[in-house]
């Protein structure tokens, strides 16, 4: 019963760009991006139980980063890539071991101050990030020799790397550690009587999802060649936690379902109703009450229960 | 030397303006652990409420008043049927009172539109006070009176009344409290009730500081979490003694250091947090 | 809730009937509608500004029936929220699904310079509001055509009044940390120190800072003027303050061209008279169209236009000479674009026409802030004709220097 549903699911992606027509298959590019970056976050959130408001900042350093070094020093995609992500994630390195200080809400406010810190630094170091005019002229990679400029190019590079993105995460997961974490999530105070190093094992995942937030970020930067400091803003880290949580933190589609849902209703409804702010907010007050814990568990239990009948 | 003391009474002014935003965002999340993100929203809705209320009776108290109590019964609305069901859920928590704060800002640009909208202060202070060759406003100093006001109330609220010992056993021991016969459901009720009037009345005491716009709910919002974070969870006293602490380093910072202007007012936090996860006062880990 | 009206003129069935009777497709093509993109802010901070560039372009093509040039117009209306990366997102909304053919806006230069390669890559005619000033000049985009003004061109303008007519010697500045801040006060400065003046201080507090008290604590008190070079309600909710430290009287305030606008001056009581502000355009402004549409806007919305509103309606004007002087045939991209940049024509704001990179040369008006029939108003009192992004100064000259910025031309007069 399965692996028709994957069949088709994978044959419409494949397909897509074929009868899509540009916008759309843009806006599915953008999906890929998103879903990417809320994965990353769900790693923190929903399998580590650290909600964070600071995601923002791997999109924005492993975007301004790339755009510098190839601007300013003239390196090709294939060396500024895996620079920035290596750049990024050692930021994440020390602002992990900062964050990681507190819990809860005192977590979830470091985190949210220091992307502003970073934000706040993109705005008025105008010498290195030009400020509030942002990095212009950037360009896409071209692996292989393939320029990445048609949309259809650019979507079948974002399937390519979210697929594996996903897929890695998911193996992260699944694994010992990701075992060892959702402990320190449900129990940390047995975990730590255990003899695991709770805070080793959050600071090993804050890096992993920063890592992750990175490559999404480079997507973002390579889509749209142009970076701004608005990306690095709480809006950013807003909407992506809350599309985590919409879509269900803790699961592996959760994040993907609720990141769609943001990008839809943010860059897609929004030319139709001139109060899509106002629906946003309306859709998750509606998943709170009618699916506490996200679209899909809240799928799955309707369906299950359907099936019961 | 004028600049010092202008400074010194431009951050006592700021402190109680951001104690006043605060309060009711510490009280919540004290008793009832529930990070209360619509507080933002909540402020702003107050100063707006307030501006229409003034063109209509030109009194800031009853324009404060009327605010305080119609977001208050918002707040309790909201209380009862939504943040109810999601005890323990705190991710649904976040979710929901992020949603519900898209939802007011919204109405609030569709109902008010997108120009500022000033308030006025009391005619008898809206001149400047001149002592001593510096003019300060005086409208800022009565908002520090205010604050301090508000402070000694809502300790003695607490510390003094049988209804304030019942708020500190939840806070304290909230099985205990259960098991001892408290109305904790009420209790609840009535402290976010509390907290909202608090957050709607504080919007229109600001408002002739601050006016209300669109964007002032996210403006105010991280500054009201700054400083419940660095005062400590819990506390009023940490709320109290936070305000200042912020509205000091942000004063100066912002004048001695003008590159850190934007990270001026998260450094303190950072600081705090980093060595001492409780905050200043609080008594319990966020 | 309310649905968008986003196809705001539906085209007459004239197309099909056409293609039924077999006309050549050029004939076809003409009487279709022609499609006019508008990208602007409704929601956000910046909304105030982008629901009057809204209002002013439909009062345009509602005047005239939805018809320019002899076309019928199909106008698409897309909310960025003031994002960089949502307004090209909406942008590509508007070419690739909406099938634009010209574009209006965006309104911050960050939207623009997000959707500078777009709009390169897909051939855009587009008529820009954002005051971006490297869009034209040393970045220009040859699809670019701007009429509303670069960040400082008026603020030049202003500055020379304040150095030759006010006589002002020692200034101070202040304004958003924007780019669109940073270039205003960088063109008023230079301006106002090569005519004699100095300025002794400047600021630039961040755009979303809640209070403006200690940078108010921070003023120099020892100096003529302080010019804003705030955008959106800043400028107002600085000036209350600036009052209630009782700073009225002891210092003179001159504005930017956003600093004071008619939309936010209707919230403003007797404490604005008298302040003097510099911009493209007022609802004063004394000639045959802007009285018609200042007085149709005024009964509709009950409040004058000002910089956002009469933007779209300048624009909407360029766009129907180009489109007039091209016999309203826009497929052919080139040609218009040839046109627009062409383009002289007498608009709300007083005679237009465009430089070689595409940026207006027109009046700025200094404007001073009186009570006229019960309301407040940007009285004219001195109109500099013909001005241009680059001011009195070569442009070769003036290209070679670096792009107006916090650091440039660098401030050599401050005191501490």
């Amino acid at each position: 019963m399965k692996w028709p549903l994957r069949l088709g699911v994978a044959v419409l992606l494949a397909g897509f760009p074929l009868f899509g027509g540009d916008f759309y298959v843009n806006l599915a590019s953008q999906i890929f991006i998103a879903a990417v970056f809320a994965a990353s976050l769900n790693l923190l959130v929903g399998y580590g139980g650290l909600p964070s408001l600071g995601h923002a900042a791997w999109i924005g350093l492993a975007a301004y980063i790339s755009a510098w070094l190839y601007l300013r020093l003239g390196l090709g995609h294939w060396v500024t890539a895996p620079l920035a992500l290596l750049a990024t994630t050692l930021v994440a390195c020390l602002f992990g071991w900062i964050a990681l200080h507190a819990t809860g809400l005192g977590f979830l406010m470091i985190t949210l101050a220091l992307a502003q810190v970073l934000w706040g630094t993109a705005y008025r170091w105008s010498a290195v990030t030009n400020g509030d005019s942002g990095l212009l002229g950037l360009t896409r990679p071209a692996p292989f020799g393939m320029s990445l400029d048609k949309p259809a190019a650019f979507y079948y590079f974002a399937l390519l790397v979210s697929i594996l993105a996903l897929w890695l995460i998911a193996k992260f997961v699944s694994s010992p550690f990701g075992a060892a974490l959702r402990g320190t999530r449900d129990e940390p105070r047995r975990m730590a009587a255990l003899g695991y190093n709770v805070r080793l094992v959050r600071w090993i995942t804050f890096v992993y999802s920063g890592f992750w937030g990175a490559v999404a970020g480079l997507l973002f930067v390579y889509y749209h060649k142009y970076i701004h400091p608005t990306t690095l803003s709480l809006t950013t880290s807003a909407e992506a936690l809350l599309g985590v949580i919409a879509g269900g933190a803790g699961t592996l589609a959760g994040p993907i379902v609720g990141a769609a849902i943001v990008v839809i209703l943010k860059s897609y409804v929004s030319g139709y109703l001139e109060r899509w702010n106002l629906l946003l907010g309306l859709v998750f007050v509606l998943i709170v009450i009618f699916m506490p814990d996200g679209v899909v568990p809240g799928v799955r239990r309707w369906w299950s229960r359907w099936r019961g009948r | 030397m004028q600049f010092w003391i202008v400074q010194t009474l431009n951050s006592l002014s700021l402190g109680g303006l951001l104690f006043l935003l605060a309060a009711g965002f510490s009280l919540i999340f004290g008793l009832m652990r529930i990070a209360n993100l619509t507080h933002g929203s909540l402020f702003m809705l107050g100063a707006y409420l307030g501006a229409s209320m003034l063109k209509v009776v030109p009194s800031l108290w009853i324009a404060a008043l009327v605010a305080g109590l119609a977001v208050a019964a918002l707040g309790g609305l909201f209380e009862r049927l939504i943040l109810r069901r999601l005890t323990g859920n705190a991710l649904g928590q976040v979710l929901v009172t992020l949603g519900v704060s898209f939802i007011v800002a919204d109405l609030c640009l569709v109902i008010w539109g997108g120009d500022p909208i000033p308030l006025s202060p009391p005619a008898a202070l809206q001149q400047p006070l001149v002592v001593g060759g510096i003019a300060f406003p005086a409208y800022r100093l009565f908002v520090l009176g205010v604050a301090i006001v508000t402070a000694i109330g809502l300790h003695l609220l607490i510390e003094r009344t049988r209804l304030g010992a019942m708020i500190r056993a939840g806070v304290d021991d909230m099985p205990m409290a259960r098991a001892v016969g408290i109305p904790i459901s009420k209790l609840f009720s009535f402290v976010f009730c509390l907290g909202a009037a608090l957050a709607g009345a504080g919007g229109v005491i600001a408002g002739p500081i601050m006016s209300a716009y669109p964007g002032l709910d996210t403006d105010m919002l991280p500054l009201a979490l700054i400083v419940v974070i660095l005062g400590g969870v819990g506390s009023l006293l940490g709320a109290f003694v936070g305000s200042f602490i912020i509205a000091f380093v942000y004063t100066f910072g912002s004048a001695l250091l003008p590159d850190l202007a934007y990270v001026i007012l998260f450094l303190p936090m950072i600081v705090v947090i980093a060595f001492r996860p409780r905050g200043l006062f609080g008594r319990q880990r966020a | 809730m309310s649905f968008t009206r986003r196809r705001f003129i539906q085209a007459a069935g004239s197309g099909l009937g056409a293609s039924a009777l077999g006309f050549p497709a050029l004939v076809r093509a003409q009487s279709e509608p022609i499609r006019v993109g508008l990208l602007t802010v409704k929601t956000g901070p910046l909304a105030s500004g982008g629901i009057d560039m809204e209002r002013g372009l439909v009062m345009f093509l509602r005047e005239r029936n939805n018809t320019v040039a002899g076309r019928k117009v199909e106008l698409f209306v897309a909310d960025s929220a003031g994002v960089p990366a949502q307004a090209r997102t909406k942008l590509q909304e508007l070419v690739e699904r909406d099938k634009i053919e010209v574009l209006i806006g965006p309104l911050a230069a960050g939207e623009a310079l997000a959707a500078d390669d777009y709009i390169r890559q897909q051939q855009l005619p587009t008529l820009s509001v954002a005051a971006a000033e490297d869009m034209t000049q040393r970045n220009p985009n040859p699809w670019f055509v701007r009429g509303t003004s670069t960040s400082s061109q008026s603020a030049q303008a202003l500055a020379d009044y304040c150095a030759k007519q006010l006589k002002y010697k020692r200034m101070a500045t202040i304004a958003d940390d924007i780019a669109y801040g940073h270039e205003m006060c960088a063109g008023f400065q230079r301006v106002f120190e090569d005519a004699g003046g100095k300025i002794v201080q400047k600021m630039f507090p961040p755009l979303t800072v809640p209070d403006y008290a200690t940078y108010l604590a921070q003023l120099k008190t020892n100096i003529d003027a302080i010019f804003l070079g705030f955008a959106g309600s800043n400028g107002f909710r600085w000036y209350k303050q600036f009052n209630e430290y009782g700073l009225k009287g002891k210092i003179n305030v001159v504005g930017g061209m956003t600093a004071f606008d008619e939309a936010v001056l209707r919230n403003m009581g007797d404490e604005a008279l008298g302040i003097i502000t510099a911009c493209w355009y007022s609802a004063e402004v004394d000639n045959a169209i802007n009285k018609k549409f200042a007085a149709a806007f005024r009964s509709e919305w009950k409040y004058d236009p000002g910089f956002y509103a009469a933007a779209t309606y300048v624009e909407g004007a360029v766009l129907e000479a180009a489109l007039l002087s091209v016999n309203g045939k826009i497929e052919d991209k080139h040609a218009f674009m040839k046109a627009l940049r062409a383009t002289k024509t007498e608009t709300a704001r007083g005679p237009v026409s465009f430089d070689v990179y595409g940026n207006v040369v027109g009046n700025v008006y200094i404007r001073k802030v009186e009570r006229k029939e019960g309301r407040l108003v940007n009285a004219i009192v001195y109109v500099y004709p013909n001005v241009s992004q680059f001011w009195v100064y070569d442009e070769k000259e003036f290209l070679k220097n670096p792009v107006y910025s916090r650091d440039w031309p660098p401030a050599k007069n401050l005191e501490n």
